[in-house]
């Protein structure tokens, strides 16, 4: 599709963001395995942006992944939910920021049902009253995390003090950009640029000075479909929907890939570890694979933060050779310390791909 | 119309996946589990539309149920605004909440999944935390996970993470206070219900086919729901 035809879908796919005042709701995924990408999300909104933003501690697990592996039923969800509400009510807020894009799909489904069914909405209610005493007024404004990245990706750029591009051509880095399923496949118009061609990475690629690659299976999901792996029976499905995916875009030589859902980096990164294992595959030169990161480590990593305090070592494709094509500085000998410089050991270099350690 | 079509049509997600579906198929075109299982969503839509109980009682019985991922990618194709995997969940929901699920090998890792996710929900407040996500269960997850997993508490630190800490921020831990209020939820919502039903069916499963059902992820019933796979599942 030309990018003049895009450009016209992105227009008819325009969302509303607010522009201060979150209340963040944190991912377990994202928690659990790129903690620093939300250390830097709520530092770039603080300390570069100069926003408030409400890091509430009360909250739980929206039981997103228990309910979409069919373990938690829909009236427990919306009534965790409404507790989620709640929390944002009580302390002031009417802004609600989610950094789980499962979360995100399902506080956009749930409101969209009360719209429906409004009576379900009023069970609920009852159900939370009962439960917990607790009342809740719904969100004004509803976005992901990436949403509020996206709005601000010009004044990032701003500060940024590296861009996505190649620093010996000068020409930009070639970037596939990953959007979660439920950030907008259930409901389009929530989403920026819609389902079909999201746009919420792709403007911050273009913002921060890549090009987006175009192939065949960018849609396509990752993989994760909840059960698909969450039993160790089933998760042939999962590495075959991430193999699908980069065997389509190798063609297209990427130096990077960026993805705004919490699961999708994790399953894409670990992927290529367990095919090149497996097949003795690695989808980059020189036997290095493609790295993969969320939308705040990139965010971080052109603002110059130092890549072992955002995280990157904890990835298991390396990242090292993306930071010296655009020329971020590092430490390799500080990658795999604790905090101060404690030596915690290093991982097993695996058998095929490329393993960078000093 | 049969009972469990009745059931079904009660379900709230049914009312918004299933209007007059038109069978042209571009939900199976679309579908990840589709390429993968042999699977097609559109005669699930089919079979559902028949009003047939009887077909209906033998898909929430049968493995066809448990092989879609719920990406949605169908719901953004339907030209009718479908959504097969919602009525997926409602399959499911409804198959558990009778017991179906223990007939097929991909619906009786129904207790995998709530004796990990589903419990870890109740006790931590997370579905996921680092410590769960155990190497040896998650080989895939390759050296550095089992790297940071021995190294947890320096990492997380280093990372900016309050790993099991009072107040704010990523992974603290979730009060007291906190988890019985979900409790509450789940006691008053049917949550806790649909636990107890999975392992009730589950257990009398174990019997029937003389495993041992324990109550972790060491039984003998366990570790054959979480690992057996028939090898029929897919295209051949």
């Amino acid at each position: 599709m030309k990018l003049e035809g895009k450009r016209l879908i992105w227009q008819d796919y325009q969302k509303e963001i607010a522009d201060d005042h979150y209340f963040y709701a944190r991912s377990c995924i994202r928690q659990t395995f790129f903690p620093g990408a939300e250390a830097v999300f709520v530092k770039i909104l603080k300390d570069e942006l100069g926003k408030d933003i409400h890091d509430e501690q009360h909250h739980t697990s929206c039981t997103g992944i228990g309910y979409h592996s069919d373990v938690v039923p829909f009236d427990t969800t919306m009534t965790v939910v409404a507790r989620q509400f709640a929390l944002m009510t009580e302390a002031g807020y009417e802004n609600y920021a989610a950094s789980c894009v499962t979360s995100f799909g399902l506080y956009t489904e749930i409101l969209d049902t009360w719209h429906h069914f409004p009576e379900k909405e009023a069970q609920i209610r009852e159900f939370l009253f009962k439960a917990t005493g607790r009342e809740f007024n719904k969100p004004k404004n509803l976005a992901h995390a990436s949403d509020i990245v996206y709005k601000f990706r010009h004044q990032i750029a701003a500060k940024a003090k590296y861009k996505l591009v190649d620093k010996n051509t000068g020409e930009p880095l070639k970037v596939v950009e990953h959007i979660g399923c439920h950030y907008s496949k259930m409901f389009p118009h929530k989403g920026i640029g819609g389902a079909e061609y999201p746009y919420v990475l792709s403007g911050m690629i273009e913002a921060w000075g890549g090009e987006v690659i175009d192939y065949p299976e960018r849609r396509h999901c990752c993989g994760f479909g909840f059960r698909q792996y969450l039993v160790q029976a089933n998760r042939g499905f999962s590495l075959s929907c991430s193999k699908k995916k980069f065997d389509s875009m190798e063609p297209y030589e990427p130096d990077m890939i960026i993805t705004n859902c919490p699961g999708c980096p994790m399953f894409l990164d670990r992927w290529q570890y367990a095919l090149s294992e497996m097949e003795g595959k690695t989808y980059g030169k020189n036997h290095n694979g493609i790295p993969v990161f969320t939308y705040e480590e990139v965010a971080g990593m052109i603002m110059g933060y130092d890549p072992w305090e955002i995280g990157l070592q904890v990835h298991q494709v390396p990242a090292e050779p993306l930071l010296d094509k655009i020329g971020i500085r590092y430490d390799p000998s500080r990658k795999f310390k604790g905090k101060n410089g404690e030596d915690l050991g290093m991982p097993e270099s695996p058998s095929y791909l490329k393993f960078y350690a000093e | 119309m049969g009972e469990l079509y009745s059931r079904l049509a009660d379900d709230i997600r049914f009312a918004e996946s299933l209007k007059a579906c038109i069978n042209c198929g571009t939900c199976t075109a679309i579908c990840p589990a589709a390429e993968f299982y042999n699977y097609d969503p559109r005669v699930i839509a089919t079979t559902v539309q028949s009003q047939d109980d009887e077909k209906i009682r033998e898909l929430m019985s049968s493995d066809v149920i448990w092989y879609c991922g719920e990406c949605m990618s169908c719901k953004t194709r339907c030209p009718r605004g479908n959504a097969p995997g919602l009525l997926i969940i409602a399959l499911r929901s409804l198959s558990q909440d009778m017991g179906f699920f223990t007939e097929s090998e991909k619906g009786r890792q129904q207790l995998a999944v709530k004796r990990t996710i589903g419990d870890q929900i109740l006790a931590s407040g997370y579905c996921v935390r680092p410590d769960m996500v155990d190497p040896g269960m998650h080989p895939e997850q390759g050296p550095v996970w089992d790297w940071e997993h021995k190294n947890l508490i320096p990492i997380m630190n280093k990372l900016g993470a309050n790993y099991n800490g009072e107040g704010s921020g990523a992974l603290r831990k979730i009060s007291q206070d906190d988890l019985d209020e979900l409790q509450r939820i789940f006691e008053v919502t049917g949550g806790q219900e649909r636990y107890d039903k999975i392992e009730e069916f589950s257990k009398e499963k174990a019997a029937e086919m003389g495993l041992e059902f324990g109550t972790d992820t060491n039984s003998e019933y366990f570790q054959h729901i979480y690992t057996a796979n028939n090898q029929k599942h897919n295209h051949g």
